[in-house]
């Protein structure tokens, strides 16, 4: 198994060892019990001696306890080590996310996190068990059970010298061929899914088209194919019971023959005969796990590489030991910043971006569809680092703050905005833990979020669905408001964070800002000029680059992209008054 | 929107434990009755060529080994003989073996196909309320987690089961004929055996069903997370994050060590009762054979114990598969229930024809498009009237909610006239959206009626009452596939002419030119790598390429910056010319040159008429538009 993933045992390694031990011991006993077996059958029964079965019955009864002993003690403790060994990767993993920067999160799809959480973890644990368990086990009762019959007959001893590698790479063949086979269905099994999943999504557009019948008809196709991919993989397994029922009863046929010749021979008790079997039975049952351990390390292979992807991807952004923790003043700075998303060769996002954003200014953003405004206030609580230039927030480069405390004093409201379930009090929260309810309410009437939350049923303990569907588009935009405000941050970011809430609202809430919070800087990105006429500086994005930077009646004037807008929107309405 | 979540827990064993089973069987019988027969007579002389093993052993020693023990010159022809017969049955064994784990592959498969189909099948004809009401991990972990274990259950578990079935009945009849005392006592450890699976197996089982419940918490506590960790990220929410989820998996931890701690003790504990049966019967047997009691010769006792010996292990086989056939059994249950779930009524009887119309205005219907829709009656003597399609929507008195006693909509009474384009303003929760969930029966009315070209909504085939929609939803959802097979999804019949010119007409062409494989730009995961406004640009060029009839747009350019904006409705409206439409807007400069636009307030209409009108009324509408003026 991977070795980045066998440091998560930790301090399950304890069981991970015991638990081979004990099943060493418990295999031992396995091995003896048939050998007390054969005893009792062969001078006990034989000769009629009650004395002898009772003495060898209470020594095997004996062995019976420790088996039992050993075996319960190997059980409990292989599921204790594999269940522990899988928390901990899960551990591991969340954390690991947690460290992430938005541009790791980016390489990784939410449901491949997911998926790698739930179904490969479940896969490791399994082999992880498996292995601790069987891996000791099969070896061990292989060779102590080929010794056994080696004791008892050299002859069948020396077949097994050949089958055993005989039928073990038959198994290894055969799993090896299915493998392939199952790597292609697990693909399209997430094809399957992804295919359900868009379905589930999408409900509404799939009625609203009245696609059901074609929505079917694809999923039949793709079905149907996994239906194909995958008894083709399950034919190739099929294999194995009869090969392995083959080479059984060669075996016990072959024996049975050498076996016969000997007791007429007088080489050979009925008793050992049936040793033999049990031994030979041994064997070939442990050689069938070997290949059974062998199969589900191999499908747990794809999943520890996907979990390992996760744990040896490098967080983008560490904090040094003497980052800056005080934000000064809700001052910023662009200094001929550049940006790509895709890093230094990639295209440019933004193009020589330089900015000087005085402490408790309001600053409006406005550009078209794909201009680059969310990259742009990414930068500020360094979400993502400049590819070049440099971003400055109270006189310090970004990068030289300790995150918690950068991020701590830049509040921003995401475009794609999530609630979390939970109850309002505890979403809002989400700004700062130890904020009392009248706190909590206050944010909520600067952004105009009280009004429609008095009105449920259960106010503010009012419960957030997964997804946060329960309340309208409007009231999660100014529930994400509040919580941002809640922080009471020295810079505030709102990107397009009212464009589901009518004008009145968001006036409203712009006035809040102005009369409530003066002192923090205020930077909107909207799409109404409404939301940003009245700030003290508007800044008009072109493709990445500043067509413009002034106050609305400079921009009109001088910025012939802001006039468009501005008159689309504005002039209209002016007429009709 | 109404979503209560009912978070659906894995359901406990129960009565319906058992019905759930037959209907599985009902499911395998049914689809493969043939081969199911072949199989279960396939397995049962599998089971039987097994067993002759330890079964042969005895009269292979008695009749042909021991009495050629101390002869001068054995002969060995019998015994030889013998051993071929037995070859004979191991080969059908095999043979067996070989057949019906091929057969078992075709039927595991083929049940979990049909499985999956009906489950999908069913999922498309159930009514937007059910996906209201359960969230999407839910349902998605029907099709993975629940099914998984059915597919183990009916290719491993079933045929398992059934072989230590036999085996147990087999060996139990040799254990019969050879003495019925000793048997007494198999009797008697196979009750013990019964008890303590039932035990260590009922355990087991009830911290599975746990380890499912605490794994399905873990599962939403990661999607809602990994969902909103750029939120996480945002507002330092790492630690505490860390923290519930710490809980969840120590929950998640507990219940799965338990689990597989009775599912691994059960194989040692029965292995050894069998060994503590061995020791009992051989004392037993040594006992009474020796005192000559019952007929119990040594050859029979050695014989016996082989029996013995072999007797336990297919109880242990049977209590190992008893874990994944309760989770099987239990994720059968809840896809059951999908399947059972009660589809969208349908009671509609009128059907949407292409129409052409003659000099005389009669409608005649057709098979190709023209332009001119038909709603087609049929009366109960099979003559048909057509009745054309001009886009008139009425409401009388409607009242509806999401759940009945939580009304949204208030005995709303409007009326759309043929080609009319109409707004709805309203602030956020008014009921706008729920207005155009109605006219498309997405959900139906508690009170009202609403008519549609005269012709009660009800009354209408609801495939061609929304296929007479086109609708541009406020959550633009877009599907895994090229962005032309993306827009094709309005109409499956459009040239790629066609969607080039929808594309352009909703100004999407442009962005997606500069694409690097333009139109044949693979989207996955809904299009994450569009943005917003890209998206929503996509979905009204989908809705356009559908050119239906009457158009409802809910939103449809929210995230559109305002200059993109004014061209695509410039480029709808000439679209829609002459037919009408319902627009649902935030920005009142989008719906400025509606017929008439709608205000509601807490799911009543306060005022209606155009914007000169509504300025001019100087109310609600008026503040609205002028608010901002009004404040800054």
């Amino acid at each position: 198994m991977n070795k980045t993933l066998l440091k998560s045992v930790r301090e399950y390694k304890k069981q991970s060892f015991l638990t081979p031990f004990f099943v060493i011991l418990e295999v031992f006993m396995e091995v003896l019990i048939p050998l007390e077996m054969a005893k009792i059958i062969d001078v006990g029964i034989a000769n009629g001696n009650l004395n002898y079965i009772i003495q060898r019955g209470i020594i095997l009864v004996a062995m019976a306890m420790l088996a039992l002993f050993f075996g319960v003690t190997a059980g409990n403790m292989a599921a204790v080590a594999a269940a522990g060994y899988s928390k901990n990767l899960r551990h591991d993993i969340f954390y690991k996310i947690q460290q992430f920067s938005f541009k790791n999160i980016d390489h990784f799809s939410t449901s491949g996190l997911v998926t790698r959480m739930t179904t490969d973890i479940t896969n490791v644990q399994m082999a992880y068990m498996m292995s601790i368990r069987l891996l000791a086990r099969a070896p061990i009762m292989i060779i102590l059970s080929w010794v056994m019959t080696l004791v008892l007959n050299k002859t069948v001893a020396m077949l097994f010298l050949i089958v055993i590698p005989l039928l073990g790479g038959t198994l290894i063949f055969i799993a090896k061929k299915a493998h392939p086979h199952f790597i292609k269905v697990f693909d399209e099994y997430d094809v399957l899914n992804n295919s359900v999943q868009e379905n589930v999504n999408a409900s509404r557009v799939v009625k609203a088209f009245v696609r059901e019948d074609y929505e079917i008809d694809k999923f039949h196709i793709i079905s149907k194919y996994v239906y194909s991919l995958f008894t083709k993989a399950e034919k190739i397994v099929a294999w194995n019971s009869p090969v392995m029922q083959f080479t059984m009863y060669v075996v016990i046929l072959v024996i049975v023959a050498i076996g016969g010749n000997s007791i007429v021979t007088g080489t050979m008790q009925t008793g050992e005969l049936t040793s033999i079997i049990v031994y030979s039975l041994q064997i070939l049952m442990s050689l069938m796990m070997v290949t059974f351990v062998f199969v589900m390390i191999m499908i747990a292979e794809a999943s520890t590489d996907r979990i390992a992807e996760v744990l040896n991807e490098e967080p983008e952004m560490q904090d040094s030991d003497d980052a800056v923790k005080d934000v000064a003043n809700g001052e910023i700075i662009f200094d001929h910043v550049n940006f790509s998303y895709a890093g230094k060769d990639g295209t440019l996002s933004l193009k020589d971006v330089c900015l000087h954003i005085q402490s408790g200014q309001t600053i409006g953003i406005i550009g078209g569809t794909g201009s680059a405004k969310s990259t742009l206030v990414q930068l500020i609580p360094r979400l993502y680092d400049v590819t070049g230039g440099a971003v400055k927030v109270g006189g310090v480069d970004v990068r030289n703050y300790n995150l918690e405390a950068l991020r701590d004093q830049v509040s921003m409201v995401l475009q794609k905005n999530v609630l979390f379930s939970g109850t309002i009090y505890e979403n809002i929260r989400w700004g700062n833990e130890s904020a009392t309810d009248e706190e909590v309410q206050n944010v909520c009437k600067l952004a105009q979020a009280d009004g429609f939350v008095q009105e449920f049923p259960n106010g503010y303990n009012t419960q957030i669905v997964q997804g946060g569907n329960n309340v309208s588009g409007g009231q999660k935009q100014r529930l994400c408001i509040a919580r941002a405000l809640l922080k009471k941050p020295k810079i505030l970011i709102l990107d397009d964070s009212t464009s589901a809430v009518d004008t009145k609202t968001d006036a409203l809430i712009r006035k809040a800002f102005r009369e409530e919070i003066p002192d923090t800087t205020k930077i909107i990105i909207a799409q109404r000029v409404s939301s940003i006429e009245d700030a003290d500086q508007i800044i008009v994005l072109d493709d990445g680059k500043i067509t413009g930077i002034g106050t609305s009646k400079e921009l009109l004037k001088t910025n012939e992209i802001y006039r468009e807008v501005y008159e689309s929107q504005v002039k209209g309405g002016a007429e009709n008054e | 929107m109404s979503n209560e979540k009912k978070t659906k827990k894995p359901s406990r064993l129960s009565k319906n434990t058992l019905k759930t089973a037959k209907r599985l069987l009902k499911y395998v019988t049914e689809t493969y009755k043939l081969r199911f027969v072949l199989v279960f007579v396939c397995i049962l002389i599998s089971s039987v060529a097994s067993i002759s093993v330890s079964l042969s052993l005895k009269y292979m020693l008695d009749d042909f080994i021991i009495p050629l023990i101390g002869q001068e010159s054995p002969d060995f022809t019998r015994f030889y003989q013998a051993l071929a017969v037995l070859g004979c049955v191991f080969l059908m064994g095999v043979l067996s073996t070989f057949i019906y784990t091929r057969m078992m592959v075709y039927i595991g498969q083929g049940v979990l196909k049909r499985v999956r189909d009906d489950m999908f099948e069913h999922m498309q004809t159930l009514p937007i309320r059910y996906f209201d009401q359960n969230t999407n991990g839910s349902i998605m972990s029907l099709y993975t987690n629940d099914t998984d274990t059915l597919r183990q259950m009916i290719s491993q578990s079933i045929p398992q089961a059934l072989m230590s079935f036999f085996t147990i009945i087999v060996t139990f009849i040799a254990m019969l004929v050879l003495s019925p005392l000793l048997t007494l006592l198999a009797v008697a450890v196979i009750g013990i055996l019964i008890l303590v699976t039932k035990a260590i197996g009922g355990n087991s089982g009830k911290y599975f069903v746990r380890q499912q419940v605490a794994l399905a918490d873990v599962t939403g506590f990661v999607e809602e997370r990994m969902n909103g960790q750029r939120v996480v990220k945002v507002f330092n929410h790492e630690r505490k994050s860390e923290e519930e989820f710490d809980a969840l998996n120590e929950a998640l931890f507990e219940s799965a060590a338990n689990a597989n701690k009775y599912a691994n003790i059960m194989g040692p504990v029965i292995g050894n009762i069998g060994n503590l049966q061995f020791v009992l019967t051989a004392v037993l047997g040594g006992t009474l054979s020796v005192m000559g009691v019952g007929g119990i010769t040594l050859g029979v006792m050695a014989s016996y114990l082989q029996f013995t010996k072999s007797f336990t292990q297919p109880f242990m086989q049977v209590a190992q598969q008893f874990n994944s056939i309760v989770m099987a059994l239990a994720g059968a249950e809840r896809i059951f229930a999908l399947i059972d779930e009660t589809p969208e009524a349908d009671e509609g009887t009128v059907t949407l024809v292409n129409a052409t119309k003659d000099d005389n205005g009669i409608l005649h219907e057709c098979k190709e498009r023209t332009g001119i829709w038909a709603w087609k009656q049929t009366a109960s003597d099979g003559t048909a009237s057509y009745t054309e399609l001009t886009g008139d929507v009425r409401f009388k008195d409607v009242t509806f909610g999401y759940n009945p006693d939580k009304i949204i909509l208030k005995d709303i009474s409007l009326f759309a006239k043929p080609g009319q384009k109409l707004a709805f303003v309203g602030s956020t929760g008014a009921g706008k959206t729920t207005i155009t969930n109605l006219i498309n029966r997405f959900y139906d009315i508690q009170n009202g009626e609403i008519r549609y070209d005269g012709i009660d909504i009800t009354k209408i085939k609801k495939d061609d009452l929304r296929r007479s929609l086109g609708i541009v939803l406020q959550d633009t959802h877009l599907f895994t596939g090229t962005i032309k097979d993306n827009i094709r999804y309005g109409n499956l019949d459009a040239t790629d002419e066609q969607i080039y010119n929808a594309a352009k007409l909703a100004h999407a062409d442009q962005f997606i030119n500069m694409l690097p494989h333009g139109y044949d730009t693979l989207l996955s995961g809904d299009g994450e790598e569009l943005s917003q406004g890209q998206r929503q640009l996509i979905s009204i060029a989908r809705a356009a390429v559908a050119d239906p009839p009457v158009l409802i747009l809910d939103e449809a350019t929210s995230s559109i910056d305002t200059r993109t904006e004014s061209i695509v409705q410039k480029g709808m409206d000439n679209l829609m010319k002459g037919r009408t439409v319902f627009v649902i807007a935030h920005r009142l400069s989008t719906i400025r040159n509606s017929n008439a636009i709608i205000v509601l307030d807490h799911g009543q209409i306060i005022e209606r008429g155009d914007h000169e009108d509504l300025i001019a009324q100087k109310g609600t509408y008026y503040q609205l538009y002028t608010g901002k003026l009004e404040l800054s």
